[in-house]
């Protein structure tokens, strides 16, 4: 187990370097340095030669391959760097950044796994059923609204018009204020969840070994309770762990909308201002976090079924 | 104890229900199977064995569904019995082995623990009692250091071992009657035998009685005393074992013992063909009007095309499905 473990994490270095050598490559792309973002309002034009200067002190100047060699010899010794725009290291801002967002990502979740995977269980149990209809409706429709829609609609039914919830910002920590930011993050994977875990569950209805136990006469919600849990949860955990991703990266969007001071608003202010060590640094830790959260799944499913081997 | 026979079928007919129509998948099934007895039910893959076995031990689901007819089991009607009445019977007096022994066991669960259910929900023991009289169960089987085995996990064991562990849930609860669907199919010819004996010896050692399903003849005339042949959802006929070997009277019997390859015959007779039944079974919705095996047969006459054969009684209680009979 322990180098199961240890194997996973060697196996994300790898997978860093590609993301860096990729994120390197977006930015030589992309028109615009930070010299320039800093003069782009339209304004005022700033001298040539200041803007020569602020690349040479930045190391812009140099070639791309000759600035990957230098940030991934940098990164070898877990020096993130320095941020262009508050000259603070790297590391310290997204640690102020990780929290709030680490918050509303298991947030989200844990409000779509509460929700979803019970939804699909029942669904999937009644399949036909008016509560089987409704809620993979819902669930469609839950995939399908925008994020960013959905959360005004949010703040406005329940900020603006009932009054229930502050509408904006952290709150210095106050629960309530996840609330709304957490609903809008966490449908889209609830309705995935729940679709999934009705599709797992549905098949597993089906399987040999279910048959065997209603032959034992066995019934219905004992079949279910041991027989049939189990093996849906191998699913059910596996796209957990997937979510988890994609709610880390879409609470960019969320976090922007609700004003909330994490990891993806850091984010997108750091590739406007081509704040090129954030952008690296933010983008790095949120795909170590999908790598350790997904490893933490696989450990699981390895827990709950002797089948899976630590390969 | 009652003279009566242990399981009384009467002109059971399944229906496949397609949108809202139904076609009989099997229609006019009769049979009995005494005490202890061990009854074989043959025919090609489709033409409605497992279908009745399932039907006997309540477990059609949709689209299939029990359409009329009778299932006497200890002289009482169980084709109606409410779901709660039929589980305190399955698995505690009629139990099932199936033809899969790698799918039919729950991956995540231990042996051990799948054996146990057995006693917890029949016999009310406790779990502990429950996991000692697993070890007892696995060793019955046969099955080497049933102690350590009980904590292994269906993957780690052989198909012929898994099949162990399926008959040592099945006659877990000592029941009247095991229904046995094709359970050496998915096994080397080697372990085939060892498992039919094992069936044999325990359901002997028990009084259980066996409807032991098959397509293989030669298994079913081994194992089983009386005999029935299945032909697109109708038994077509039903013998002593031995005499539907030696003297098949149905045209479909006569070609599935033709067709059975015999050993040596190539140094006897020189290269020959193996014989086959031309055509294949109708599907469902598609059964031919008068005798269903009409379009097959080579005895075939108008009549058998218009009408549908009704059943004539034979020598020794046999009877069969045909006009033309032998």
């Amino acid at each position: 187990m322990l180098s199961f473990i240890v194997r996973r994490l060697l196996q994300t270095l790898p997978i860093i370097l590609a993301v860096a050598a990729l994120i390197f490559v977006m930015f030589s792309v992309i028109p615009g340095t930070f010299a320039s973002s800093m003069s782009d309002d339209g304004r005022s034009v700033l001298d040539a030669e200041v803007m020569a200067r602020m690349n040479k002190e930045f190391g812009l100047d140099d070639p791309v391959y000759v600035r990957f060699g230098k940030y991934i010899a940098q990164l070898a010794t877990f020096d993130l760097g320095t941020s262009f725009r508050t000259r603070q290291p790297v590391a310290s801002v997204i640690a102020d950044r990780l929290w709030p967002t680490a918050q509303l990502s298991f947030a989200a979740m844990l409000f779509a796994i509460v929700v979803g995977v019970p939804l699909g269980f029942i669904a999937a149990l009644r399949p036909g059923s008016w509560i089987d209809t409704i809620s993979m409706v819902s669930a469609v429709s839950g995939l399908s609204l925008p994020k960013f829609w959905l959360g005004l609609m949010l703040m406005y039914l329940f900020a603006l018009v009932l009054g229930w919830l502050p509408s904006f910002g952290y709150g210095g920590g106050d629960p309530r204020y996840i609330i709304l930011p957490a609903i809008a993050l966490g449908v889209a994977p609830l309705a995935l969840l729940a679709r999934t875990t009705r599709a797992a569950v549905l098949e597993i209805m089906n399987a040999d070994f279910v048959r065997t136990a209603r032959s034992k006469g066995m019934s219905e919600s004992k079949v279910v309770r041991w027989h049939l849990t189990r093996n849906a949860l191998v699913i059910i955990l596996t796209t957990i762990g997937l979510q988890f991703g994609t709610v880390i990266g879409q609470a960019v969007v969320v976090e922007k909308l609700f004003s909330w001071p994490g990891l993806g608003s850091l984010l997108v202010d750091s590739v406007t201002l081509r704040d090129i060590p954030v952008v690296q640094g933010s983008i790095l830790v949120i795909v170590l976090l999908f790598l350790i959260i997904n490893m933490l799944v696989d450990v699981l499913c390895a827990i709950i079924d002797p089948r899976i081997k630590y390969t | 104890m009652s003279r009566k026979p242990l399981l009384e079928v009467e002109n059971l007919r399944i229906d496949l229900s397609v949108g809202d129509a139904k076609f009989p998948a099997v229609q006019d099934v009769s049979f009995t199977i005494e005490r202890g007895e061990t009854f074989g039910l043959v025919g090609e893959s489709g033409c409605g064995k497992s279908i009745t076995s399932l039907a006997l031990i309540g477990l059609l689901r949709h689209p299939l569904s029990i359409g009329g007819g009778t299932i006497r089991f200890d002289g009482k009607e169980i084709q109606n019995l409410s779901q709660s009445e039929m589980r305190k019977l399955r698995g505690n007096r009629i139990s099932m082995i199936f033809q899969e022994p790698m799918t039919a066991l729950n991956p995540l669960s231990p042996i051990g623990r799948q054996i146990a259910e057995m006693f917890v929900l029949h016999k009310g023991v406790s779990w502990t009692e429950a996991n000692r009289l697993a070890v007892e169960a696995l060793a019955s089987v046969r099955v080497p250091a049933p102690e350590r085995r009980v904590k292994d996990y269906p993957h780690q064991l052989s198909g012929g071992m898994r099949q162990r562990v399926m008959i040592a849930i099945a006659l877990a609860c000592e029941p009247d009657l095991l229904l046995a669907d094709e359970p050496t199919t998915a096994l080397d010819v080697t372990v085939q035998a060892e498992i039919l004996d094992l069936i044999r010896e325990l359901s002997a050692a028990r009084g259980t009685a066996v409807l032991m399903i098959s397509h293989d003849l030669g298994l079913i005339a081994n194992m089983c005393r009386r005999v029935g042949v299945m032909y697109a959802g109708r038994l077509v006929e039903e013998r002593i074992a031995d005499e539907v070997f030696r003297n098949p009277s149905h045209p479909y019997t006569s070609g599935l013992v033709a067709s059975l390859p015999l050993l040596g015959a190539r140094s006897k007779h020189g290269r020959q063909r193996l014989k086959e039944i031309a055509g294949v079974v109708p599907p469902v919705a598609a059964f031919p009007a008068g005798c269903r095996f009409n379009p097959r047969c080579y005895a075939a006459t108008e009549l058998c095309r218009v009408e549908d054969p009704g059943v004539t009684p034979l020598a020794n209680g046999g009877l069969v499905r045909c006009h033309h009979h032998e």
